[in-house]
């Protein structure tokens, strides 16, 4: 298999072949307990196999429960992307054999899944962007495979089940995406979502979101869809955009060598920074799908629904749109107060604190400066609303410059003291008030004749070397801009007298 | 010996009677029990394991509930269940935590259960003793218990004839005295075919009635949980104590269980009378070709009878039925495929591992190994039903038919009809290795208890009477939730016959049963299939 794309420009492959590209997304919900027993949810960081029983353990004679709030955090999701649901669904059961998969089949939705035909929009580098969503069904993790070496040091295999029998929502779009940047966007919208509503810590490192990307090219001007390609093992967005960025790339040069594509499944290895082959595809899979006889037909009565839907918070998309228009903000810094709930939970709580405050310049605090000193620091970083809200009016006043300010910002951050105190103590309050600058423009004025004369000949950077001189007087203190406008004004009535 | 041999003829209510009496004790009747069973586990193997020390400590647990409630009162002591410190008979599909639960296969061979079933723990609330596990065919997969991986059962009225299945160890234990109640499981027939090749009574519930958590399952959407007894009381009482909603189990239902299962007729009067001016429906479609003459004599004369007390009896038909029999091995295979999967040799049970081989081997190896034939019959049976391409024409259209199956009940009882009668089992118990050559043949067993289950509603088998000397079961099939109705009907008939002459006879080779140093059942199979 030829890896040639590597070494191709990126986005060369986009001029020749469109690329069509379906995203599945897996996603632990958030919920305490498991799918369909009573263990808990809880077990990051537990030991092996600790957090079972014989349901989720598959022992004979086990029976599942619904987990009703599971249902209910699908339910959300499909209110949230605008997907329709049906009044009665039900559990199948998808056959496959595997030691992750303790009943030989996993509990899963086949043909009535719990949300379908939604939509998700976000904003890219070429503008905002629409995928339709198929559907998302709930269905249960496997547990986790661990391969080891045993004592004799043979490969063997270890299964953790205490992740088996978590409830999972498998979302699946349509073949809507076209480029690695729509990929990972997706992605990052789609996780953005559920953690706004609540239904998943959608974590990727952890496990709790996982992306796979049906990736396939077809020659520009061309309708029917070429060879698809599974790619897997993803573990960041970064991850995404690069998998599926080497995959079109991959896919091109293939196809631009006269060969064709085989059915596959791909990991993505972030050393590598290629995709690999895991198994062909060439047969599908038959799953035996079949209605779960052990679980009723699942009714979703409308006042359930409408209850949900009355319970989901201002979702991401209405709360950019919110930002701008009502509040002014740049598309950039809606999206990151929305996208950050720690920025975003800053820039409310500090327009609270100071009513009248304007939000545009909290939000340029909260998304420029406040957000390079938290994800530069190595701890916590605690910065209080009301502190924030007191250095934007100082900025406002004209009491404090932009450079200073960014000190005490830092300073308070840092130590917690007040923003007062700060300027207080390092004597950064500017001086902007004319009458109190008179004195030392006057002496300025005085001490530098040349300087006094160049201006008046014409030379107008002149005045920057008296600004810097009166700045020298006060120690840095005096507002450059209230400084210049006191020497023009002084040295235009010298004139006229 | 003639103490142990009195105690152990003594029906369940009778037992309990003399128990609060203080003529027996739970521990004399558990050791009285325990010493048949023991003796003649040899020549009839209906036990797979017999617990007599666990059984021991239950039964003095049971003496001392039963001291404590009779220092307590009389109310205390009618507080007790009718159960308490008896011998049950449970078969080796029920989870008993700490204990073997082999569901007659090799594959979990070694298997020990961490938790009680619900049935286990609603026996164990009674007070009831366990005696031990019973053998069965195979997950539950046959009608003669010749698909048991640990051999076959003796009937002990012919110890060369099978006693049915699949709850043919619960079925013989029952009929040879080594306890009065058995727990069988039925999906097709497999507590009614056994409890009438046997001489018995056997109750399958209406689906959902019992919960089926803990239970190896087989079929989920029809598997049962029921009573083996040898008269209607006693299975009315054991219905009453396992019977119930579990949250464990989705399907069991939220039906109130009547109390009056506790109640039913002491008096043959009183319960004779019960059935006058009843409408019995008699399905045309239930007197099946090939069904044995002595069979359909003993049931028109039963039939004769209940007119004779006041019952009168309808021709009806259930226009489905002849598709019973081949919807149900398209939907019971198919869902026993998927319930099988979890065999594979992985976490529990038998496991076969290749040197050198990946897990799709050592799967492959380890199921081919475990399972016997019946069984691998089914999951192929099932496993095509599913394929994609065939699903449609298989599993689909049999899930429609069976919802006519259903109908044709409901059309019925909607009539006003109370319940219908019916023979059980078209013959009664046959020889070793006479149906075990031809699959189909071995299915007609069930072809009048599985529409019962396909419809998911109750039915009862009782004896009436003999046919060549082997007994005979009458079928009464009701509504859903008319347990209660169709033990009324039982104890019914029971009093309309207690005169008969078959009713004094027991079963015939227990005496030959009694030999430990004859054959086994496997040897007598052997021995057949030789001959």
């Amino acid at each position: 298999m030829t890896t040639a794309g590597a070494a191709r420009p990126a986005g060369a492959a986009l001029e020749r072949y469109e690329a069509v590209i379906g995203i599945e997304v897996h996603c632990q919900l958030r919920t305490e307990s498991k799918m369909f027993c009573s263990c808990s949810t809880a077990y990051d960081g537990a030991r092996p196999n600790s957090h079972v029983c014989p349901v989720c353990l598959g022992l004979p004679g086990a029976l599942p429960v619904m987990n009703r709030r599971a249902v209910e955090l699908v339910l959300a999701t499909g209110a949230a992307i605008g997907a329709s649901t049906p009044d009665a669904t039900r559990w199948d059961r998808k056959n496959y054999f595997y030691p992750d998969l303790p009943k030989g089949y996993q509990i899963s939705q086949y043909d009535l899944p719990l949300a379908a035909a939604g939509t998700l929009t976000f904003d890219t580098s070429e503008g905002p962007f629409t995928v339709r969503i198929t559907r998302a069904h709930l269905e249960e993790d496997t547990a986790k495979l661990v391969h080891a070496e045993g004592p004799a040091g043979e490969r063997i295999s270890l299964v953790d089940f205490n992740r088996s029998g978590v409830p999972l929502m498998e979302v699946v779009s349509e073949p809507d995406v076209r480029t690695a940047e729509q990929a990972r966007r997706y992605a990052e919208e789609l996780q953005l979502l559920l953690r706004t509503i609540g239904a998943s810590d959608a974590d990727m490192e952890h496990g709790q979101l996982r992306v796979e990307a049906n990736v396939s090219l077809r020659r520009r001007g061309t309708e029917a869809f070429g060879t698809r390609v599974e790619v897997k093992n993803m573990n960041s967005f970064r991850s995404v955009e690069h998998a599926v960025a080497f995959e079109i790339e991959r896919q091109a040069a293939i196809l631009d060598g006269g060969e064709s594509l085989r059915m596959e499944t791909r990991g993505w290895s972030d050393e590598r920074g290629e995709t690999y082959h895991m198994r062909s595809k060439e047969t599908s899979d038959d799953y035996r799908y079949f209605p779960e006889p052990d679980l009723p037909p699942l009714r979703v009565d409308a006042a359930w629904l409408a209850s949900i839907r009355g319970e989901l918070p201002e979702l991401p998309a209405a709360h950019r749109t919110r930002y701008r228009d009502a509040l002014g903000l740049s598309a950039y810094d809606a999206a990151v107060l929305v996208a950050d709930a720690d920025a975003g939970r800053l820039f409310e709580a500090t327009l609270a604190a100071a009513p009248g405050l304007e939000a545009k310049p909290v939000a340029n605090w909260v998304t420029g400066d406040y957000l390079r000193i938290r994800n530069a620091a190595a701890g916590p970083v605690r910065v209080d609303p009301a502190e924030l809200a007191a250095l934007v009016r100082l900025v406002a006043d004209g009491s404090l410059n932009r450079t200073s300010a960014r000190q005490v910002l830092e300073a308070h951050a840092q130590s917690g003291e007040g923003v007062e105190a700060i300027v207080g103590r390092l004597g950064l309050r500017q001086i902007s008030d004319t009458a109190a600058l008179g004195a030392i423009v006057e002496d300025v004025l005085a001490a530098n004749p040349a300087a006094v004369a160049d201006v008046r000949a014409g030379k107008a950077q002149a005045i920057g070397f008296l600004v810097g001189q009166v700045m020298k007087a006060t120690r840095g203190q005096a507002n450059a801009t209230v400084a210049q406008a006191a020497i023009r004004e002084r040295l235009d009535a010298g004139e006229r007298a | 010996m003639t103490a142990v041999r009195e105690a152990t003829r003594l029906l369940g209510h009778e037992l309990a009677t003399r128990l609060r009496t203080g003529e027996l004790s739970a521990r004399e009747i558990t050791l009285a029990h325990l010493e048949v069973a023991e003796r003649q586990n040899h020549a009839l193997n209906a036990w797979l394991v017999i617990e007599r020390e666990k059984s021991l400590d239950e039964a003095d647990a049971a003496d001392a509930r039963l001291a404590a409630a009779r220092a307590d009162g009389p109310d205390a002591l009618d507080a007790l269940h009718p159960l308490l410190g008896l011998p049950v008979a449970v078969k080796d599909l029920v989870s008993v935590a700490g204990g073997q639960c082999t569901s007659g296969s090799r594959i979990i061979d070694g298997y020990v259960a961490p938790y009680d079933a619900h049935v286990t723990e609603r026996l164990r609330d009674a007070g009831a003793v366990i005696l031990g596990k019973t053998n069965m065919d195979e997950f539950a997969m046959g009608s003669s218990n010749e698909y048991s991986a640990y051999g076959p059962v003796s009937n002990p009225w012919d110890l060369d004839t099978v006693p049915g299945g699949s709850s043919g160890g619960s079925a013989a234990a029952v009929a040879a005295y080594h306890a009065p109640f058995g727990i069988g499981t039925d999906t097709g027939g497999s507590i009614r075919q056994p409890a009438a090749l046997s001489g018995i009574v056997g109750l399958k519930p209406t689906y959902g009635r019992v919960s089926r958590y803990g239970i190896v399952a087989f079929a989920s959407s029809l598997d049962q949980i029921g009573p083996l007894t040898r008269d209607a009381r006693d299975a009315a009482a054991l219905l009453h104590a396992v019977a119930g909603r579990d949250e464990r189990d989705s399907t069991s239902a939220p039906v109130p269980v009547p109390d009056d299962l506790l109640r039913l007729p002491a008096s043959d009067d009183e319960a004779a009378a019960w059935l006058e001016g009843k409408r019995l429906g008699l399905p045309r479609e239930y007197f099946v070709e090939g069904m044995e003459p002595g069979v359909e004599a003993r049931i028109r004369e039963a039939v004769r009878a209940l007119e004779g007390a006041g019952a009168t009896i309808e021709d009806v038909s259930l226009p489905h039925t002849d598709y019973g029999l081949a919807t149900y091995y398209i939907v019971v295979p198919a869902e026993a495929s998927a319930n099988l999967a979890r065999y594979d040799g992985v976490r529990y049970g038998r496991s076969v591992r290749l040197p050198g081989a990946d897990f799709i081997a050592d799967y492959l190896a380890t199921r081919g190994d475990g399972f016997g034939p019946e069984v691998k019959r089914r999951i192929m049976l099932g496993t095509y039903a599913l394929s994609a391409g065939y699903y449609d024409a298989f599993y689909l259209k049999a899930q429609k038919v069976r919802t006519l199956i259903k109908r044709d009940f409901d059309e019925v009882f909607g009539s006003g009809i109370d319940a219908l009668v019916a023979p059980t089992s078209p013959s009664v118990a046959f020889r070793f290795g006479a149906r075990t050559a031809d699959p189909v043949a071995m299915y007609l067993s069930d072809a009048c208890t599985l529409p019962a289950n396909m419809a998911g509603i109750a039915g009862v088998s009782l004896p009436c009477g003999l046919s060549n000397g082997l007994p005979v079961g009458l079928q009464f099939i009701g509504p859903p939730w008319s347990e209660l109705e169709l033990l009324r009907f039982s104890r019914g008939y029971e009093a309309i016959t207690a005169a008969a002459e078959w009713r004094r006879l027991e079963p015939a080779q227990l005496t030959q049963a009694d030999d430990a140093t004859g054959p086994t059942p496997a040897e007598r199979a052997a021995r057949l299939a030789a001959a």
